[in-house]
């Protein structure tokens, strides 16, 4: 068991690695408000975080994260371009692994505003610099490239909005892309009228998606080339250059595909200039998928080759969406960066 | 200790239970009054009574305050995380059976699947401006169902009982509960929508945690080799 000091130690280091690049420190209460983040996550925080009860309050939970926190304080004061440092215990729930914390530390960066590449690699740059000599693996994607990809798709806008919404989910996304490439069944009826009716859906929602249903039977099935396209975009997984390649033979020549692989392209680019070799990094499009729901553009993951002893030290991405959403449609260009402490403290001793 | 056995203190599950071990040639005897929560076993050496409430067997047994318990196998995935590895079912007794399903009201005829169901609490949210609620006691069960459907945009309101109500009460659109008929749903104007999330039926479980001493093991196994359940 590592003394919690050395971990501290380890943790004002990073802390001060991130202040010595102009980021303001950032502070926050351990117990937050439970509705903002239900309402953000919704119910699949409630297994991750511990939810508590204050009989004035309401529903509290120990804090799972500081960025929901960051972003409130950022967009209520009203600022524009900043960035942040901070460090502090967070809180996760572990229903299926007695052996991972409940409780550690976590240090993050995060940077608003600015252009988007040079932010991106700004992080990126900062977060892997912070971990130098550390023998990590970078895994890096972009969400942009498969967003783009079901742009593209010849089908309505509602079906690509239902793609979108479960790119997070992967089993539900492969549910939804068999779905849409065979003809969809006949909806039923309207209920009899005669049935007694419970509940706050009316009869005017259910009509209302009968109506849908019956246009969805009566739309095209998705071809076997496009879903083979965007299992193809998925399957990308390679040392960055050669990703970029890879993705570059499958859009062809759609515009919009390619324009989101121009801003992995202009990324890497970024990147070189900071001194990141990017033939160093693996692309991999699937990276990140199964975690937080508003990563909305670059991400990345830094890990030790033998993850089952190490878990992943540091991870982060844009979130453009989460500040949407707690900024109630205002846009607010966010990236950010968090790592584990206790695992750099573990890898650097070379501890079991 | 010795081995110890819980069993329900209350109900048709507790007699159930009695008859259920009487057939095998395992008498449970309630001690004192009625009313006090007192028995012995007879027909095995070494074994003593507890009776418990059945929601509280599951987590007696994780701890290994008793060794052997009779409850609902329903409970016992509810309460008890990574239940496997501390408890060990060794015998289904055929008695309080029961379904843990989702329902939402009969009046829903475009929702059938959990693809609907997915699709009609996104849509929900977006016209009412929350989460669509599931009222339920089984907050662990639901949510690893859902999760493995890739069910998301829900959220569980928590339901001790008479939770098919909910709905008309305007507290939840749809719950998730056991049933073992169907007849309060169906009273409820509810309808079943997907698969059974989890069979439900009273069982005998073993406890991997209890410390027994050498004469315990040798009164357990005599007990379970009484029952026809011999361990090997």
């Amino acid at each position: 068991m590592t003394p919690k000091s050395d971990i501290r130690t380890e943790a004002n280091r990073l802390r001060a690695h991130f202040e010595a690049r102009g980021a303001e420190v950032f502070e926050t209460d351990i117990l937050q408000p439970a509705g903002a983040l239900l309402g953000l996550y919704g119910e699949d925080i409630r297994a991750r975080a511990f939810v508590t009860h204050d009989p004035l309050r309401g529903e509290m939970m120990l804090r799972p994260d500081f960025t929901v926190p960051l972003v409130q304080s950022h967009i209520s004061a009203g600022r524009g371009t900043a960035s942040y440092t901070y460090s502090g215990e967070v809180f996760r729930r572990q229903e299926d692994d007695e052996d991972r914390p409940t409780e550690f530390i976590q240090v993050g960066y995060e940077v608003f505003g600015g252009k988007e590449a040079e932010a991106d690699a700004t992080v990126f740059t900062a977060v892997s610099e912070a971990l130098s000599g550390l023998p990590l693996n970078a895994t890096i994607s972009d969400f942009g490239v498969l967003r783009a990809a079901i742009a593209s798709l010849n089908t309505p806008e509602r079906r690509k909005t239902a793609l979108l919404r479960h790119i997070w989910r992967p089993v539900r996304f492969k549910a939804l892309l068999d779905r849409f490439s065979r003809p969809a069944p006949q909806p039923a009826g309207m209920p009899d009228p005669n049935m007694p009716h419970v509940g706050l859906r009316s009869r005017e929602d259910i009509a209302a998606r009968l109506e849908l249903l019956a246009e969805e039977a009566a739309t095209d099935p998705l071809s076997d080339t496009e879903v083979e396209r965007i299992k193809s975009c998925l399957a990308v997984k390679s040392n960055a250059p050669d990703a970029v390649q890879s993705l570059r033979r499958i859009a062809a020549s759609d515009d919009a595909l390619n324009n989101a692989i121009d801003k992995v392209a202009t990324r890497l680019e970024a990147l070189e200039k900071l001194g990141i070799n990017a033939n160093s990094l693996t692309f991999q499009t699937s990276y990140g998928l199964t975690s937080l729901e508003y990563y909305s553009g670059f991400v990345f993951g830094f890990a030790a080759a033998d993850t089952t002893k190490y878990p992943v030290v540091a991870s982060g991405g844009r979130y453009d969406l989460l500040t949407k959403a707690i900024g109630q449609g205002a846009s607010l260009p966010a990236v950010g960066g968090v790592i584990r402490p206790d695992v750099v403290h573990k890898l650097r001793k070379g501890a079991v | 200790m010795s081995v110890k056995l819980g069993i329900p203190s209350k109900g048709r599950l507790m007699q159930d239970t009695l008859d259920w071990f009487a057939e095998r040639g395992v008498k449970i005897e309630r001690t004192g009054t009625d009313r006090e929560y007192a028995g012995r076993v007879i027909g095995v050496e070494g074994v003593e009574l507890v009776l418990l409430a059945a929601g509280e067997i599951p987590r007696e047994l994780a701890a290994g305050r008793i060794t052997l318990g009779v409850t609902g196998s329903d409970v016992v995935q509810e309460k008890v995380a990574r239940w496997e590895s501390k408890i060990k079912p060794l015998a289904s007794l055929g008695f309080g059976k029961a379904d843990l399903i989702l329902a939402v009201p009969k009046t829903w005829s475009d929702v059938e699947t959990l693809d609907d169901f997915d699709a009609v609490a996104e849509s929900f949210r977006q016209t009412h401006g929350f989460r669509l609620r599931i009222a339920t006691k089984y907050h662990r069960l639901v949510r690893a169902h859902l999760k493995a459907a890739g069910v998301a945009g829900y959220q569980l309101i928590d339901s001790q009982g008479a939770t098919e109500g909910t709905v008309a009460n305007l507290t939840a659109e749809a719950i998730a509960d056991i049933t073992s008929t169907g007849a309060t749903l169906d009273a409820n104007h509810l309808k079943i929508i997907g698969d059974v999330m989890h069979q439900s039926q009273a069982t005998l479980f073993r406890s991997m945690g209890a410390s027994l001493n050498d004469p315990d093991v040798a009164n357990l196994k005599a007990m379970l080799e009484t029952l026809g359940l011999a361990q090997d």
